[in-house]
């Protein structure tokens, strides 16, 4: 048994969240399916951890799906970047899946339960699927899968709020538009090189780096992967996507999809097209890193003036998936460090947001900044999740935000781009001031419904919202973790470590 | 050392068990921490400790020399202090708060590499707001989050100026530097924020008046010492500190004279003290930097007496102002009586503190032939005893008699201040024993100081004598700036203003700003133009789908956009 585990490890990672995603239509109507998806994000994450554990050790791990041998057969292959991106998704997920029960009781009507954890398992397989596969062409059908799927949860979110038809259907189109540039850019590739695979298509791309098509590739993949990640100007589905979904699901996304999207930036900017990114005559770093200063600073003024509390932190999302890109862009060790370790530290740092969130509309029915005021002393432990939350979105010592920073401005001054660390900077100014919006709605102002008794969120909500931000504070104080994974994914996309 | 963990974690694991404990068991709990701190930190042994590495730096939680064991030392003392003084609060925030700022404080003193003092040095001014905040008023509310900016401006410095230093290739060890490059001045500036240079001290006289009457006793003793204590390890002899420290120790003077409210003269005459600390770093040799930091020593416990003095006045008669007290020696004696042992401290009368630590920095000064400095240092002791030793307990205990007969201070509060006098005079009397501890002290076994000796007794009671005859004149003559309710302008309400500023741009016109083009330019227009193009029908409008449409337009331009950058310059 443990052989066939050892041994099938990558495969199974896919397969079990896969069947769990189509068994959950039948195992019953009342909490049954909620309980196979909790079994299944727990053992997934599990699976995962034994995986990065693995490839730290031995190195990278390939896996050939029915023994055809790659490049013919779809290879998966995970090295250090993807298994530790494999780990935040399969954690978030089991994570959120404990909350999910109280919170989709209370926000979806039970006849919709089945089809929500299919949804959500089915969505959770696709991220996995995408952020494991060595294949180009099997990477966009899982992303269909997954943001198919995606648009099925925002969309669960009409029970409370109708408007969340339409996000997801504006979600629709524009992630249907980034999957399909996505896809334009593999079908130019495998027009130049003739195969699909991530590996075989890096090496037989070294020496076409200036080719036209392989350019036009590029700028089909830099647009789609921007859609997906959403990065300014590309961000307008995110914050109505995040503002209506049910809580629970704005929480596993706004942790999860971005981040493998930031993957699938990663893989293709540096494994894949590798020369044409960072040896191009023209020098793309300078669109990335532009956006993503324009998205730091722009995204955080606009959340400042955010009456929804859940779009407040959508924007304040947006803004930091700019910090992500930013060390992309400044492609150097720590820059890219810093981005790689971002993307965990947000991911447990909005996560653990989003559920405290999330259990403030279980008790109140939304976040406004009316239900906000006074919570303070209402939900004492839930607004103290967000105040540390919140201090790590600034980036305050002994939060993991500091460590993203840290690396961040480290890249920036080696690359000798003052003004960007100053914008990092002044984002985290920007982050104080949106933070403070909250702590001071929290602690400084009275109920707007004194009267409506308000008790503290129950256990099962409380317990992963602060599973997320203890793990922000813990990650925080002992970043050798995150931080050496991080070093050695970052060394892993720029090739000093093959 | 009894327990094998820094020493500063000890008062934070402290703090956190507080809100967990009621009443008595409370109290007894936070007395009980402060000794045990205190008693495990007398065991600690010289030298570094605790050294973890994280994220690839070896980090030194906890490095013991001399200097940092004298100002662990004196920080525990002062917490202990302040803590029995605070016994009577029924607040958890303020307990709490305070606990975790005394050990950051002493975390910042006992930290051997950058990175841990840079996390210590924010927690002081986290853990510190919520004494200011306390006074739970809108005042109070907005000094809190004024000085919250300031002191977080400090943190951003500092770490500024550690990552210029690291990128150059320097060591995270705290380490004695030249101020020249970037990095160096950049962490001067940091330091200097907390040591309430000119100009930066604004947060000072702003947020330590408004605190709770215990929460100043607290902020009275860590933040700025701490940065003398960086001062002192890493720029000792800096030049400009001399003048830097110059203006310090001169200019709260005249505003001292001229307040009403007695707190925020405390204030200025704790920048006035700092300002002699700073000249004697800056002078920076062994008897300079000894006398620096003896009197920093010294200053905590006797400026601590006199806050503890004035919050216990504040306490009973719900003032501090001048014009509202007097006469208050008869119904609180012990409280005037423990004021005034203050006043003589800080005044440097013979047989009291200040006496023995103030007057090695000015026998250091003249033995580096500094006669201006010496001259200057001179005249602001004169100033001193004006406005702390004679200002200070005049108005508020004798005076003319403004009729309040208030209680005298709990027990607590005078168990506090008796502490406090017995040090001001035993280190006053017997000047060894602090000597002692001092980091060059066994550099002057040659030739030891020794403060008794006639020429410095003589100065002195001369200085003090011609200073009290000169007020007393001022006074019969009528030219003394009587007490008026006024409020007297300094760099705060400069600072006041800059904040509001600050604060009303970013989240007024600029936040407005970028939601309008969040939802024009990236969503209205492009609509417009792609129903005017005709691509948009009727129904789609009327679903507002049609920015759906726009959002779709600005991807394709963005690929042209691509498309063509990539091509041309490919």
């Amino acid at each position: 048994m443990i052989d066939f585990v050892q041994k099938h490890l990558p495969i199974l990672i896919v397969v079990l969240p896969l069947l769990a995603g189509l068994g959950a239509l039948f195992v019953g109507r009342r909490h049954q399916p909620w309980m196979l998806a909790l079994a299944t994000t727990w053992t997934v994450f599990g699976l995962t951890i034994a995986l990065l554990t693995r490839v730290l050790r031995d190195g990278t791990v390939e896996y050939a799906i029915g023994g055809w041998a790659p490049p013919w057969g779809i290879a998966l292959r995970v090295d250090a970047v993807n298994a530790f991106i494999l780990l935040i998704v399969a954690g978030i997920a089991a994570v959120t899946t404990v909350f999910a029960r109280r919170s989709i009781a209370a926000e979806v009507p039970d006849y919709r339960w089945r089809f929500f954890y299919s949804a959500w398992l089915l969505c959770f397989t696709g991220l996995l699927g995408i952020t494991i596969t060595g294949d180009a062409f099997n990477l966009y059908v899982l992303l269909e899968i997954s943001s198919l799927s995606t648009y099925t949860l925002i969309a669960l979110g009409m029970g409370k709020d109708r408007r969340a038809l339409t996000a997801a259907f504006r979600y629709l189109v524009l992630g249907t538009v980034g999957a399909t540039f996505i896809l334009l850019g593999i079908g130019h590739l495998y027009m130049m090189t003739g195969t699909l695979n991530m590996a075989d298509l890096a090496v037989r791309l070294h020496d076409l780096h200036d080719n036209r098509v392989v350019l036009t590739a590029f700028a089909f993949m830099t647009v789609g992967l921007g859609l997906k990640v959403a990065l300014f100007p590309l961000h307008m589905w995110l914050p109505n996507a995040y503002t209506y979904a049910p809580s629970v699901v704005t929480a596993f996304l706004a942790a999860t999809a971005t981040k493998v999207g930031a993957y699938m930036a990663y893989r293709f900017m540096f494994t894949i097209f590798g020369r044409t990114f960072t040896e191009g005559q023209f020098t793309v770093d300078i669109f990335l890193i532009t956006f993503s200063c324009i998205a730091i600073v722009f995204a955080s003024f606009v959340a400042i003036r955010q009456n929804h509390i859940k779009r407040l932190l959508a924007y304040s999302s947006v803004a930091q998936i700019g910090y992500i890109v930013l060390g992309m862009g400044l492609h150097n060790p720590d820059g890219l460090t810093g981005s790689i370790v971002h993307v965990f530290n947000h991911a447990i740092t909005k996560g653990g947001l989003f559920l405290a969130l999330g259990a403030i509309v279980y008790r109140l029915g939304d976040v406004t900044v009316g239900e906000f005021q006074g919570i303070g002393r209402r939900m004492p432990l839930t607004a103290a999740a967000i105040v540390v939350g919140g201090l790590s979105l600034v980036g305050v010592p002994l939060t993991a935000g500091f460590i993203s920073k840290w690396y961040l401005i480290q890249g920036c001054i080696e690359s000798g781009r003052w003004v960007v660390a100053i914008v990092v900077l002044g984002g985290s100014v920007l982050a104080v001031v949106y933070v403070w919006r909250l702590v001071e709605l929290a602690y400084f102002t009275a109920p707007s419904q004194p009267e409506v008794e308000v008790r503290e969120a129950p256990l099962s909500l409380l317990i992963p919202t602060w599973l997320l931000i203890g793990a922000t504070v813990w990650f925080g104080i002992d970043a050798t973790f995150t931080a050496s994974t991080a070093r050695t994914a970052a060394e892993t996309l720029l090739g000093v470590i093959p | 050392m009894i327990v094998d963990l820094p020493p500063a974690l000890l008062l934070i694991a402290g703090a956190l068990v507080v809100p967990f404990l009621r009443g008595p068991l409370r109290a007894a709990w936070m007395v009980g921490v402060a000794v045990a701190a205190l008693v495990n930190f007398v065991g600690v042994e010289h030298g570094t400790h605790w050294q973890v590495g994280v994220f690839g730096y070896t980090l030194e939680l906890g490095r013991v020399d001399k200097l940092g064991y004298l100002f662990g030392l004196l920080f525990h003392i002062a917490a202990l202090l302040a803590v029995i003084y605070s016994l009577h609060v029924k607040d958890t925030v303020q307990q709490v708060a305070a606990l975790a700022y005394a050990g950051s404080a002493i975390g910042a003193v006992t930290a051997g590499d950058w990175i841990t003092l840079f996390v210590w040095w924010e927690l002081l001014a986290l853990t510190s707001v919520f004494l200011v905040w306390a006074g739970r008023s809108e005042k109070t509310y907005a000094a809190g989050v004024r000085y919250l900016l300031v002191n977080i401006a400090s943190g951003l410095l500092l770490l500024a100026g550690i990552l210029f230093r690291t990128n150059d290739g320097g060591s995270l060890s705290i380490e004695p530097m030249l101020l020249g490059d970037t990095a160096s001045v950049l962490i001067f500036l940091a330091i200097g924020i907390k040591c309430a240079f000119p100009l930066a001290h604004g947060w000072v006289i702003d947020a330590y008046p408004r605190a709770t009457p215990t929460g100043t006793v607290f902020l009275s003793a860590f933040t700025t010492k701490a940065a003398v204590y960086l001062l002192a390890r890493v720029f000792p002899g800096a030049e400009p500190l001399i003048w830097i420290g110059l203006v310090m120790a001169s200019f709260p003077i005249f505003y001292a004279v001229i307040e009403n409210d007695l707190r925020r003269v405390l204030s200025y005459s704790m920048i006035n003290q700092v300002g002699f600390m700073v000249v004697g770093i800056g002078i920076g040799t062994p008897l300079a930097i000894d006398g620096a930091v003896a009197h920093a020593f010294a200053d905590v416990i006797f400026k601590g007496l006199l806050f503890m003095a004035m919050g216990a006045v504040l306490m009973r008669t719900g003032t501090a102002n001048g014009t509202d007290l007097g006469g208050l020696y008869k119904s609180m004696p012990w409280t005037t009586g423990f004021c005034l042992v203050g006043a003589a401290s800080i005044s440097a009368f013979p047989l009291f503190s200040a006496f023995v630590t103030k007057s090695m920095i000015l026998s250091a000064a003249l033995a580096e032939h500094h006669y201006l400095v010496w001259w200057v240092l001179l005249f602001a002791s004169a100033g001193v005893l004006e406005h702390a030793g004679i200002k200070i307990p005049y108005f508020a205990f004798f005076a003319h008699d403004s009729g309040k007969r208030p209680k005298e201070a709990p027990w607590n509060m005078l168990v506090a201040m008796a502490i406090g006098s017995v040090l001001c005079i035993v280190i006053g009397s017997f000047p060894s024993l602090l000597y002692g501890l001092l980091p060059y002290e066994p550099m002057l076994h040659g030739h030891a100081y020794t403060p008794y000796d006639a020429t410095h007794v003589v100065t002195q009671m001369q200085l003090l004598l011609f200073a009290i005859l000169a007020v007393w004149w001022l006074m019969k003559a009528g030219i003394y700036p009587p007490e008026e309710r006024k409020i007297n302008l300094d760099v705060d309400r400069l600072y006041r203003a800059l904040a509001r500023g600050f604060w009303w741009i970013v989240t007024v016109p600029l936040a407005h700003l970028g939601k309008a083009i969040d939802s024009a330019v990236l969503e209205r227009i492009p609509a417009r133009v792609v129903a005017f193009a005709g691509f948009a029908h009727a129904e789609e409008r009327a679903h507002r789908g049609w920015v759906t449409g726009a959002s779709v337009l600005i991807a394709l331009i963005l690929l042209v956009g691509y498309l063509l950058v990539y091509y041309l310059s490919g």
